[in-house]
This record gives C-alpha cells, sequence and structure tokens, in this order.
C-alpha cells in the first residue's frame, strides 16, 4: 500500500444554517456541523427523514436550499479528488457487463482524469481495497453474477480505493452479512486512522454509537453530539416517534414538519466542536 | 490463399462451394462499396449502440431516426446537402428533448414520443408537398447502400474515426455513466456534460447512415447488434467488439441475400441483425434455465436483462 495522504487541518465539512431539499423546498432546516478533519459522524433517521438528501447535498449533488456549506475547503463537490461516495445500493450495475475489479479500478479515475494510464500504485490500492473487503477472490467475475452483498463489498472497496479525505457513504452496512459487516468496521477504523474523515447515514444505532457525533434526523435535527449524549431514549423516540406518525397519517405529518421546517432555524448542541 | 497439399487438392470444388458467396462480391463494385460502408456503419453502431444499449437511450435513438428526416427534407427543398438538414434536424431533436425531460417531473415519454411523431409527420408532409420527392423519401427512411458512392464512403469512414476517437477519449466517463451518473458527477466527470457528447454521437452515426442503411433502419444497426453482445460480453470492450461483429456479418449476409433474391438491401441487414439478436437471446434463455437447475436459487442476482 502507499504511504498514507496528508490530511490538511481545516474541516471536512463545515454548514451554517444550512437547509437541504429539493427543488428549492427544504426538507431539512437549520443545520450547524461541524466535522473535523480526522473524525466521523454518523446519520440516525427513519426513511425520509433526510439523511440521504443531507449526504447528497454534502457530496454536491444537490445544491444547498439555503445557508451556508464547506466541504474539503471548497464548495460541495469542488475536490472530487479529495472525496469518495458511496450511493445506496442501486441496480444499474446489473446490466453492464462489467468485472468486479473494473468497477473498483473506477475510484482512480478522478486521480488519472481522462487518459492518464493507471499507475502501478493504483493497482495495488485496488488490490489492497478488495482484499480488505474481502472480495479479491471475485476480481474476474461479472458484476452481474454476483450477490448483492458481494456487489456491496465491491462498492466499499470502490469507495477505499478512492483514499478520499472525506468519505461518505449511504447504509454501507445494509444488505452485508456479519463477516461483511465486520471487514467493513475494520476498514472504517482504518480509515479515520490514515486521518479521513468519514460521515454515513445508518439505521444501526449500535453502529452509530461508534461514531465522533450522531446527528439524530426526523425531517429537522433532533440532536447533534457525541453518540453518548444523543442515543438517548427520548431522543431516539422523538427521532423515530414523530415519523412513526408521519407514516400512518401521512399528510398531517407532513404538514407539522414542513411548519417546523418554516419555524426558527433549530438551535442545535455542537457538541465539543467549535463553530468555523 | 496457397493450397496446401492434401487440404485443398482441387480448385474446382471450392469455387463451387464459395462461389455463390464471394462472386458477387467480386463481380459488382457496387456491391464492395456497399459492404464497405456497411461494415463502417456497424463499427459506429456498435461503439455508439453499446452506450445506446447500457443507458437505456433506445427512444432518443429512435427520436433521432424520426427527427433527421424533416430536416433532410428541409435541405432538399432548400437545395441544401441532406447531410446540413439532417444535424439541423438532430440537433432540434435533442434540444426538444432535453428541455421536455428537464420541465417535467414526471415520465416524459409521452411527450417525447409525441415530438417525434410530430417530426416524423411534419418530414412526410414537407416532402410530399413536392410530387418529385416521392422517390427520396424512401431513400431516406430505408436508404440507398446499392447506391453508396465514394464520396459518401469517405464521409462515413470520417464519422466512424470520429465516433471511435471521442468514444476513446471519453471512455472513462462515458463508462462511469453507465455505472451510475452520480458516480460520474463527484468524480469530477460532469454527467450532464458527457451525456450531451453522448447524444451527439448518436446523433452523428444517425446522420451520417441515411445514405446507408436510411434514418428508419440505422435504428436497427444501432440497437441488434450491441443487444447481442450485452448478452454475451462480460466487458464494454469486448460488448463493442463482439456488436462490430456481428453488424459486419449481418452487412455481408444481408447484401448476399438481397443479391440473390433481390429483395431491398438496408432492409435485409437490419433484417439479419435483428435474427441474430433474438437467436442469442434465445441462446442465452435456454442455456440459462440449463444451468439454474444447480444453482442456489438466491446466490446470484440476476439482472434484468
Amino acid at each position: 500500500m502507499s504511504a498514507p495522504r496528508p490530511v490538511g487541518e481545516a474541516p471536512a465539512i463545515a454548514a451554517r444554517d444550512l437547509s437541504v431539499g429539493y427543488r428549492g423546498v427544504p426538507l431539512v432546516a437549520g443545520i450547524y456541523l461541524v466535522v473535523p478533519s480526522h473524525s466521523s459522524l454518523a446519520l440516525v433517521g427513519t426513511n425520509g427523514s433526510g439523511k440521504s438528501t443531507l449526504l447528497r447535498t454534502l457530496v454536491g449533488l444537490l445544491p444547498a436550499v439555503a445557508g451556508s456549506l464547506v466541504v474539503l475547503g471548497a464548495r460541495p463537490g469542488g475536490a472530487p479528488r479529495r472525496l469518495a461516495y458511496g450511493a445506496q445500493f442501486h441496480a444499474s450495475g446489473f446490466v453492464l457487463p462489467l468485472r468486479a475489479i473494473e468497477v473498483v479500478r473506477m475510484a482512480r479515475y478522478p486521480e488519472r482524469g481522462l487518459l492518464g494510464r493507471l499507475r502501478s500504485e493504483d493497482h495495488d490500492l485496488v488490490e489492497w481495497a478488495m482484499e480488505t473487503m474481502g472480495v479479491r477472490d471475485l476480481a474476474r467475475s461479472p458484476l452481474r453474477s454476483l450477490s448483492g452483498g458481494q456487489q456491496q463489498r465491491v462498492y466499499l472497496a470502490q469507495a477505499l480505493a478512492r483514499q478520499a479525505d472525506l468519505v461518505v457513504l449511504d447504509e454501507p452496512t445494509a444488505g452485508l452479512d456479519a463477516g461483511g459487516r465486520e471487514l467493513y468496521l475494520q476498514a472504517f477504523a482504518a480509515e479515520l486512522a490514515r486521518g479521513a474523515s468519514i460521515v454515513t447515514a445508518t439505521h444501526d444505532i449500535a453502529e452509530a454509537a461508534e461514531y465522533d457525533q450522531v446527528l439524530l434526523l426526523a425531517r429537522r435535527v433532533v440532536a447533534l453530539g457525541p453518540g453518548a449524549d444523543v442515543l438517548t431514549a427520548d431522543r431516539l423516540l422523538e427521532t423515530f416517534g414523530i415519523l412513526v406518525r408521519d407514516r400512518h397519517e401521512e399528510h398531517r405529518g407532513r404538514f407539522v414538519v414542513a411548519e417546523r421546517a418554516r419555524g426558527a432555524p433549530q438551535v442545535v448542541d455542537v457538541g465539543r466542536d467549535e463553530q468555523p | 490463399m496457397l493450397s496446401s497439399a492434401g487440404s485443398c487438392p482441387a480448385a474446382s470444388p471450392r469455387e463451387v462451394v464459395m462461389g455463390p458467396f464471394l462472386d458477387p462480391f467480386l463481380e459488382n463494385e457496387f456491391l464492395v462499396r456497399a459492404l464497405l460502408a456497411g461494415v463502417l456503419v456497424s463499427i459506429s453502431c456498435a461503439i455508439v449502440g453499446t452506450f445506446v444499449v447500457l443507458r437505456g437511450l433506445a427512444f432518443i435513438g429512435d427520436a433521432l431516426a424520426h427527427g433527421v428526416l424533416p430536416g433532410i427534407a428541409g435541405a432538399l427543398l432548400l437545395g441544401l446537402p441532406g447531410m446540413v438538414g439532417a444535424t439541423v434536424g438532430a440537433l432540434a431533436m435533442i434540444a426538444g428533448v432535453s428541455l421536455i425531460t428537464r420541465r417535467s417531473r414526471l415520465s416524459s415519454d409521452t411527450a417525447i414520443g409525441l415530438l417525434f411523431v410530430a417530426m416524423l409527420a411534419l418530414g412526410v408532409v414537407m416532402v410530399s408537398s413536392s410530387s418529385s420527392f416521392a422517390g427520396d423519401l424512401v431513400g431516406i427512411l430505408f436508404g440507398q447502400i446499392l447506391g453508396t458512392s465514394v464520396e459518401s464512403l469517405a464521409v462515413q469512414a470520417a464519422a466512424t474515426v470520429v465516433v471511435g476517437g471521442v468514444a476513446f477519449v471519453c471512455a472513462r466517463p462515458f463508462l462511469l455513466l453507465s455505472f451510475d451518473p452520480e458516480q460520474a458527477d463527484v468524480a469530477g466527470f460532469p454527467s450532464r456534460r458527457y451525456h450531451a457528447i453522448m447524444l451527439l454521437l448518436v446523433a452523428l452515426t444517425v446522420i451520417v447512415s441515411f445514405q446507408t442503411v436510411g434514418t428508419l433502419l440505422v435504428f436497427g444497426m444501432l440497437l441488434a447488434p450491441a443487444g447481442a453482445a450485452a448478452l454475451l460480453a462480460h466487458r464494454v470492450g469486448a460488448m463493442m467488439a463482439i456488436g462490430a461483429v456481428i453488424g459486419a456479418i449481418s452487412s455481408y449476409v444481408g447484401l448476399l441475400i438481397s443479391y440473390h433474391f433481390d429483395v431491398a438491401a438496408g432492409a435485409t441487414m437490419v433484417l439479419v441483425a435483428s435474427a441474430i439478436f433474438f437467436a442469442v437471446l434465445a441462446g442465452t434463455n435456454i442455456r440459462e434455465r440449463l444451468t439454474a437447475d444447480g444453482r442456489e436459487p438466491d446466490a446470484p442476482a440476476t439482472g434484468p436483462l
């Protein structure tokens, strides 16, 4: 493996009064958030709580609806060579005639551009990442012949092979078996040790507790802070309770949330991190 | 070929066997030009068709095939080269389709479908306004591959080189785009830009081939060989190569059938390509069914193809 790339000391993510949503309509408003370099953040909330929307805004796929957001010292998406993003499991790979190793090789494209040949260090990284996720034996297999969990491991290997300063993953452990989960947690720890920052959305409360910060989302910021402070019964009920009601009385629930979004920005605890 | 002792004892039986397959091309220069045109169309259609199949752009390919007709008709009315009109028509079609796609949040296929039927109707109306165009319409829609000139061969070759060159330079963003457009964006290859380049390549292929297989039939050469190759290949590059070979075989077989049975050449080529596609589809289905028995029910994820 090549030497770890040095990571700057500026925060990986700094958001101030950020609103995220689609087509200018805020889904979650008033987000104050600092993710220092070399630290991790877990987003916890039900489906539709705004986790993926926030992640997609962080990586520049969605424009911020309001507020300021600086990612890796630039506008979101402005530093593609330092960013890795693993979306939720997607099915588009099925049609493509691709071998697993070619998916992981894509991780090196931002570094090499349109025509730059992949170097031996790139091939080493690809091999190492596949080894790390336990899919080295599957390198030559067609992607569409792999099971969902195997494909998810390949996608995670792609994110690792990027050697990014900020790794953003949407439900990385969904669909993984116990072995895959363990490999992912080890790789996650190694990425942090290398100096990367990690932001993931997860449904696994126990896993979230391992992160430096936890952000509870329910179409608003319920709480932000160290896992021990945030993952309390009351707050988890608040996070998941609102959306239970939302599920039963969909229209009324939406109305309640929309009203909150228009109201004063939520005052959130930024934990031990200072504002930029 | 040298007749090595034993393997080919006499020349005459070989001629009897090969005669109907080679002689038409040895005796008729126009057939050689047609075959060359068919091979060139096959190469660019395999490259572009691979992405049309992988990205599900068949609908847009079809739209382009219809959209160039009023452009060509307009150019003929104004006395301009058909290629100029085809280019204007294709660009107008791409602009129209992307406008509708961007404006409407829901599936836009109704609007796009209507748009391209309207373009086809407009083309027919324009052509029918002048009785001298009646023959041209068939030529535009179904091509005149047997009348391929040296100049149009040169244009075809140049277009194939451009298509191949652009696809080579954009191979990485095109692969990312086919894998997941958002991955392309995050990796710093803007999906919108490379999607536009891809559409321009489809347009170029359709425009240039209106003289050979025609604007309607080029669609078959875009889809059938690449579609069959998608079922066989495990890599994108292999898919293009297999597609080009299937296209070239279809051109040769199509021209041969057309020569011996006196049927429309371009349409026969497309029919052969389609037949190969369905044969491959049937073959892979049978193979899958045969191997399915020995397989765990939920182990390998089988894709929609």
